[in-house]
């Protein structure tokens, strides 16, 4: 997982709430064999004015000039903003991985679904939650303002608008930290690798009948 | 106080280590594969540039998406043949200790070839990407399904997150009448407890009706352990767990041997030990079983009927079984024997192996498949099982009852490969789930023990096997 300490990002803004994983990935994409990939398929059904199906070539599909990641300022957006209960519906973990793929670090709002959020730190996107008012403000911020990014520092927990003003979040100590050095769950396992090591020297001695063909290979 | 169950006694031996809040660390023996949830598993490791930690720990296999029409030597979905062709080339890639491919002799489900393989031992922790992997808890091993994420964590660390979960036994005292199997026992069971009455315990069954079962009748009962909320399934080794693995070729051999079988004696919960809950049934009154809903639970007996919603003091639970008999298609009242059939299908990890096609052969020998039934498939659960039935000449039996003998493979248990049911037709089956849409889009299914599902067959409606046996004359 990739290491989240400092993010100087564009912002997209996404007015909707409760937009649910099947939106963020429709679940024709889940077939897929690849935790990659899904970044041109996300939001499909509201990205593209036709039927998306694994496989095509979305530079030749026809784009919904309405949807906001199709205009032309919001190219290349590192930081999502985004409304109550974002991430609800069905647990599927592609929904980050299709966020990631697309290009997003992290997202802003006031209320993420439980599942989803728990996965995002999973995958190393970062879900900031603020106050209501806030996330509103920074709507009408970068609504209003082409080229509007903000800087998320993971540290010192703040975000910093253009004009300098400093938003404190919160966030869990013990993601905080797997975020600041890149550990997924596998990381956090491999931290104890000598302990597991030893067991397992030990545990092949005591019984050594579990191990027969490696010990003839 | 020190008297520990069976389940105490696995987790103790696998136990790396254990955080304050109970999180621990658990050490895999056996990784069980096959190609519907590895590929990410691997992709993630590729990613991160991992290795596995243990290839040795792996033995694979493609079984959900495999055509089992024989002959047919390609796989004609686009989706279901990448899915395979990429197993091949993470194992090529990765490494395993066997690997059973499309068309391999001993190809076959994963649950089924793990046992008759020796991949999977007694006192193994085995997991596999799969919920029904309890089934390997007939052999007295601590086996969990688990997710995609979790694949990729057992292949980089061979340990296993997980919390302990509490003990509870099921007991069924008595003997199994005539006609009356492991397929019964199991469902009777979830009727009893529900499909939530096992969830966050390990269940070891137990009591003179399981310890009298085959081992493979035992893998019935653990298969479905999942259907009853339990993530594991337990049977206690006796003599029966030992001799089921002298001639496999993985087990060890000589003083290997010994050495190993003084430890599986030990796997036994102790005579004191205590357990969370415990259940207590009686085989002896026992009939045959039939599912009438969309949850394993809604089940009753042959003799009995689809009962009326209205019946159900819960109201969560009326609710239930009106939105199932609308989607099975049935009134309340209707006699369980006057429901006909348009498919039966006998196979699956619950009840594909040769004492399940025994059980189907000796309904059906010299009976012939009813006119209003489309098609009855037997579909065995690994090759060797398809050349130990052909050797014993079951698939003839089968043929001139005129059902079709398949190749192995997960088949009709999910619509995941070409075997399924069409909108509307029922289905006397013998897999595990009667989910909506779990054997095909608008598909209606009924859980049945083989010889229930070879006599349905046969009648063309739900028939009370009994009737039907050589030995019930
Ligand atoms: S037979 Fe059915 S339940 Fe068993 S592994 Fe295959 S799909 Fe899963």
């Amino acid at each position: 997982m990739e290491q989240f300490i400092r993010l100087d990002g564009l912002v997209a803004p996404l007015d909707r709430a409760n937009v649910d994983t099947d939106a963020i990935i429709p679940k024709q994409f889940l077939k897929s064999i690849h935790r990659s990939g899904f970044g041109p398929y996300l939001f499909d059904e509201w990205r593209y004015l036709d039927h998306g199906e694994p496989g095509m070539d979305c530079s030749k599909r026809p784009k919904n000039p309405d949807f906001v990641l199709n205009q032309p300022r919001y190219e290349g957006a590192q930081i999502l903003l985004v409304r109550e209960n974002f991430g609800c519906g069905s647990s599927r973990e592609h929904a980050p991985w299709a966020l990631l793929d697309y290009g997003f670090r992290a997202l802003i709002g006031p209320s993420f679904a439980d599942i989803f959020y728990n996965n995002c730190f999973k995958n190393g996107l970062l879900p900031i939650v603020l106050p209501a008012e806030e996330v509103d403000r920074l709507f009408r911020e970068c609504e209003a303002t082409p080229g509007y990014r903000l800087v998320i520092d993971l540290p010192s927990q703040t975000i910093t608008t253009p004009e300098g003003r400093v938003i404190s979040f919160e966030i869990d100590p013990f993601r905080k930290e797997c975020l600041l050095n890149g550990w997924d769950d596998i990381a956090l396992t491999l931290r104890h690798a000598d302990e597991i090591r030893r067991f397992e020297a030990a545990y092949r001695a005591r019984h050594p009948y579990y191990f027969v063909e490696e010990s003839a290979a | 106080m020190n008297a520990k169950t069976l389940y105490d006694k696995l987790w103790d031996a696998h136990l790396v280590r254990q955080e304050p809040d109970g999180t621990a660390l658990i050490y895999i023996d056996r990784h069980l594969i096959h190609e519907v949830t590895s590929p990410q598993a691997f992709e993630g490791l590729r990613l991160a540039g991992r290795k596995p930690w243990r290839t040795a720990s792996v033995v694979a296999t493609a079984d959900h998406n495999v055509p089992t029409d024989p002959g047919e030597s390609e796989i004609r979905d686009p989706v279901s043949r990448e899915q395979v062709v990429t197993l091949d080339q993470n194992i090529r890639a990765f490494g395993a200790l066997r690997y059973f491919p499309f068309r391999d002799p001993r190809q076959g489900i994963v649950h089924v070839i793990g046992p008759e393989s020796g991949a999977t031992l007694p006192g193994m922790t085995v997991v596999c990407g799969d919920s029904h992997t309890s089934t390997h808890g007939a052999f007295a091993c601590l086996a969990h399904g688990i997710g995609t994420s979790e694949v990729e964590h057992v292949l980089a660390t061979q340990c296993l997150i997980q919390k302990k979960a509490k003990n509870m036994r099921v007991r069924v005292d008595g003997s199994l009448p005539p006609g009356v199997y492991a397929k019964d026992v199991i469902l009777a069971i979830i009727g009893r407890i529900g499909t939530a009455g096992g969830t966050g315990h390990a269940i070891e069954f137990a009591g003179e009706a399981i310890r009298s079962l085959s081992m493979e009748g035992r893998m019935t009962v653990c298969n479905m352990a999942i259907e009853a909320g339990a993530r594991v399934g337990m049977v206690a080794v006796d003599d029966k767990t030992i001799d089921y693995f002298r001639d496999k070729p993985l087990a060890p051999k000589g003083e290997l041997w010994e050495q190993a079988v003084d430890y599986w004696r030990t796997l036994v919960s102790d005579a004191d030990a205590r357990f969370d809950r415990e259940v207590v049934l009686d085989a002896s009154i026992l009939k045959p079983q039939v599912t009438w809903g969309t949850s394993p639970e809604m089940v009753t007996d042959i003799e009995g009927r689809v009962p009326d919603p209205a019946a159900f003091a819960d109201p969560v639970k009326r609710d239930a079984a009106e939105r199932a008999l609308a989607y099975m298609g049935l009134e309340p009242g209707t006699p369980i024997r006057e429901i006909k059939v348009d498919q039966v299908f006998i196979g699956s990890c619950t009840n594909s192996r040769i004492e399940d096609l025994r059980a189907a052969a000796a309904v059906v020998r010299g009976r012939k498949k009813a006119p209003n039934v489309k098609r009855v498939l037997v579909v065995p659960g690994s090759g060797l099982v398809k050349e130990q039935a052909e050797e014993e000449g079951l698939h003839r039996i089968f043929l001139e009852a005129g059902f079709e003998w398949r190749d192995p493979g997960c088949s009709m248990c999910l619509a995941m490969n070409a075997d399924r049911l069409e909108p509307g037709e029922r289905c006397a089956s013998t897999s595990n789930r009667n989910f909506e849409g779990r054997q095909g889009a608008g598909g209606r299914t009924h859980l049945v023990s083989p010889a229930m599902a070879a006599a349905a067959a046969i009648a063309g409606h739900f028939v009370d096997v009994r009737e039907l046996l050589p030995a019930a004359v």
